[in-house]
């Protein structure tokens, strides 16, 4: 007998999941892994450690471009980054803020309580300052922060990681009694964009952003003192120095050898003359070490095939478990109206959590990385197939339905051999959407460090490099379309011909 | 009010329904019906549309179970957990033919011969009688509901319902969605295979002279309960109810602008 209803497709996605998904599988001994944020001065000394200490023979991992402090900070209590840069305010105020800490002493007792070490300062202070275009600073008469007091009609535009913690804008603002209210956050290398186009025309800044000298921007003076130190350390676990001692000697190696003007310098080749971050690494290290340092050379071959196999495995993985899940709620939510209700709601609430805070709440119950970023996929895909199943099932007309519980077929029988069919068209078009959705939102996976071709998309935008941006960008969107195009020819396979054929009447 | 047969003159019942009642909603569907259906026979359910008629059969073929009553089928009370069972007993043809739109006729018509894995030849051989005896063209069984005309399409359904030989046969309005010739041409091909197969057939329209022409007896229903039950001539000459009456003079009229 011929089944009415096709299986293949959901075990051809898994098949191909499983295939690609085999190189990521993990290593017995975990590698020295280090971490970064996505910001380019961070990227730059995540390289410089992880060349140190693959120079010295260790097994090294960098997870780069992670997002912001708090997915830092966890994946490095979690276990999923063995170390990483911070900076001592940040530390001070927003990691281990209202414990009300004093001096580093204080922190390192803090920071050892949760198996956290800190080095000694790398030798920059790197804090936040305000700055503004030197032609309207000086037109306004503005050389520090209370001078802005007086210009309430100034639009600001601060970092979103600025806008929100206590050492940032809300502090600043209670600090100097700011009565601007037209404030809005944005990305932090998107604010140069904005004060050169005039979007906005006060935005903070890091002092050894290679930027400030490059758009003439005037830093203003600090004159309440509000801003503390930030001064640059390496954070690592206290298990790194069993497990890789070697490592962590040479990663120490760094300790004050990075002056405030060689970090400008630096951030300046990286972002205005577009160096790639770990040759602006190791031409550093080559002249600060006297050590031959290569960075590695990067294949666009290479990266391509490793993104799309990332891409590809977040989206196959997520997807096909949300098929096998999805159908049979769906068909569920048919049969049980009233369950059915409550099912179809609870998918639709998933739906309602922003992409990127789905992806955040995932941290810390499963890491950084793929697994956190499958599972929000999973969650984000499951609403589509679920609706269009329960609804594909309960659109099958009445008569049909009857003929064929008055032909005497048992439920099973008459959802494999009639319903299912006659809803396949509804059911295949809500995975179509799903796995449409699912390719789009995967680019966001970059941020948590589940690779993707959201990768060179966040290192474009970091970068402000248009070539990288699309580099991520079209194949995203070439992959869209190949996946629209893969379930066209599905449809025409697995929809029945005489459903065809009726739909063509 | 209840119409009894009087069982004495008749073959022994083969379905009966005692003391029925179903509302859906605040609406009563059907009321206090007690009726029995001979075996060999064929029974007509007339009657205004919203009389109830269609709920009757639908009892009968259990897609609608009774508020209150029982229904027996060869003198045993039903079992709605083993409604499979009993329908494979039962045929049932609707208005639109209830054909499965993504199955060729041919599938259509086999599809319960397939689930009882039947062996291919007996299934091809009763394929085969079936479109014999209902005039279905042969090389019409591959093609696909959407692609067969009306009278095509009941034909098919009446196959599909008679592929496991069942005893009793249940047509909801069978021609009513048809046109006057091929309904003229199935009416007649239709009562040739009843008095070929000589099964127990229930059928349901609201056409005095469809009714007439097929039926042993008629069941006259109104809101839900039945009126009368006879022959043609019976509710001709003896009316039971003014409504009986009016209802017959009603169609007569419809039939003489026509003539």
């Amino acid at each position: 007998m011929r089944s009415d209803v096709k299986v293949g497709l959901p075990v051809v996605i898994l098949t191909a999941c499983l295939f690609f998904n085999s190189g990521v599988a993990a290593d017995s001994q975990i590698p020295f892994q280090v971490g970064s944020k996505k910001f380019t001065e961070s990227v730059i000394l995540g390289e410089m450690v992880t060349l140190l200490v693959e120079q010295n023979g260790v097994p090294v991992i960098h997870r780069g471009e992670l997002g912001g402090t708090r997915i830092l900070w966890d994946g490095l209590l979690k276990g999923d980054i063995d170390v990483y840069p911070e900076y001592t305010g940040t530390i001070a105020r927003e990691i281990l803020a209202g414990e009300g800490l004093r001096g580093e002493k204080d922190i390192r007792r803090h920071l050892s309580l949760s198996g956290v070490l800190m080095s000694q300062p790398l030798g920059f202070n790197n804090t936040y300052a305000l700055g503004m275009k030197e032609g309207l600073a000086g037109r306004l008469g503005i050389t520090k922060i209370s001078d802005l007091r007086n210009h309430p009609e100034l639009r600001f535009g601060f970092a979103n990681e600025f806008m929100n913690r206590q050492d940032g804008w809300p502090g600043l603002r209670q600090a100097y009694r700011l009565p601007q209210e037209n404030v809005r956050g944005l990305e932090h290398e998107l604010a140069y964009v904005g004060l050169q186009s005039g979007a906005i025309q006060v935005t903070d800044l890091y002092s050894t952003d290679a930027e400030i000298a490059y758009y003439h921007l005037r830093t203003l003076k600090d004159d309440l003192h509000f801003f503390p130190s930030y001064e640059a350390v390496l954070l690592y676990r206290s298990d790194l120095v069993k497990r890789w001692p070697k490592g962590v000697r040479a990663m120490l190696g760094l300790e004050g050898k990075i002056s405030g003007s060689d970090m400008i310098g630096m951030n300046e080749q990286a972002k205005i003359n577009k160096i790639p971050a770990s040759t602006v690494a190791a031409t550093f290290l080559r002249n600060e070490f006297g050590t031959p340092v290569h960075a590695k050379k990067e294949s666009w071959v290479r990266n391509f095939v490793l993104r799309t196999r990332e891409h590809l495995s977040l989206v196959g993985i997520s997807l096909g478990a949300a098929i096998v899940l999805s159908v049979p709620l769906g068909i569920f939510a048919a049969r049980y109206s009233q369950k059915g209700q409550i099912i179809l709601s609870a998918v639709g609430m998933i739906q309602t959590v922003p992409s990127l805070a789905l992806l955040v709440f995932m941290i810390p119950l499963l890491g950084i990385g793929s697994a956190p970023a499958i599972v929000a996929l999973f969650l984000y895909s499951l609403l589509p197939i679920v609706r269009n199943t329960h609804s594909g099932l309960q659109n099958i007309s009445p008569e049909i339905r009857e003929s064929a519980e008055a032909l005497g077929l048992p439920y099973c029988d008459r959802l494999w051999m009639i319903e299912l069919p006659l809803a396949s068209p509804a059911i295949l078009s809500g995975i179509k959407t799903s796995a449409v959705i699912n390719v789009g939102t995967a680019t966001l996976g970059a941020l948590i460090g589940a690779g993707g071709y959201g990768q060179p998309i966040l290192t474009g935008i970091r970068l402000d490099d248009m070539a990288l941006i699309l580099e991520g960008a079209i194949p995203a969107a070439g992959l869209a379309l190949v996946v629209q195009g893969v379930f066209d020819l599905a449809e025409r396979y697995f929809v029945p011909k005489g459903l065809h054929l009726a739909l063509e009447e | 009010m209840a119409a009894v047969l009087d069982t004495s003159s008749l073959p022994r019942a083969i379905i009966e329904l005692q003391n029925c009642w179903k509302a859906y909603g605040s609406v009563q569907a059907v009321s206090s019906i007690d009726l029995q259906i001979a075996a060999e026979k064929t029974a007509v359910l007339i009657g205004p549309s919203g009389c109830g008629k269609s709920t009757l059969l639908r009892l009968i073929i259990g897609l609608v179970r009774p508020d209150r009553g029982e229904i027996l089928f060869e003198g045993t009370k039903i079992d709605f957990h083993d409604m499979p069972g009993l329908r494979h007993q039962m045929g049932y043809v609707i208005q639109n033919g209830g054909l499965f739109p993504h199955l060729t006729a041919r599938r259509n018509v086999t599809l319960m011969a397939r689930y009882h894995k039947w062996e291919r030849s007996e299934t091809e051989d009763r394929l085969l009688e079936l479109a014999e005896l209902t005039q279905f063209p042969a090389d019409a069984l591959e093609r696909y509901p959407v692609q067969l005309s009306g009278g095509q399409k009941q034909r098919l359904a009446l196959m599909r319902a008679l592929m496991l030989d069942p005893k009793v046969l249940l047509l909801d309005e069978p021609l009513g969605a048809l046109d006057p010739i091929i309904r003229f041409e199935l009416q007649t091909d239709l009562k040739r295979i009843f008095q070929r197969l000589r099964k127990t057939v229930v059928l349901v329209t609201h056409d005095l002279d469809e009714a007439g022409y097929f039926g042993d007896s008629l069941v006259l229903m109104q809101e839900g309960r039945i009126v009368q039950q006879g022959s043609a001539e019976e509710l001709m000459n003896s009316p039971a109810d003014p409504f009986v009456t009016r209802f017959i003079h009603a169609q007569q009229r419809r039939q003489q602008v026509w003539v």
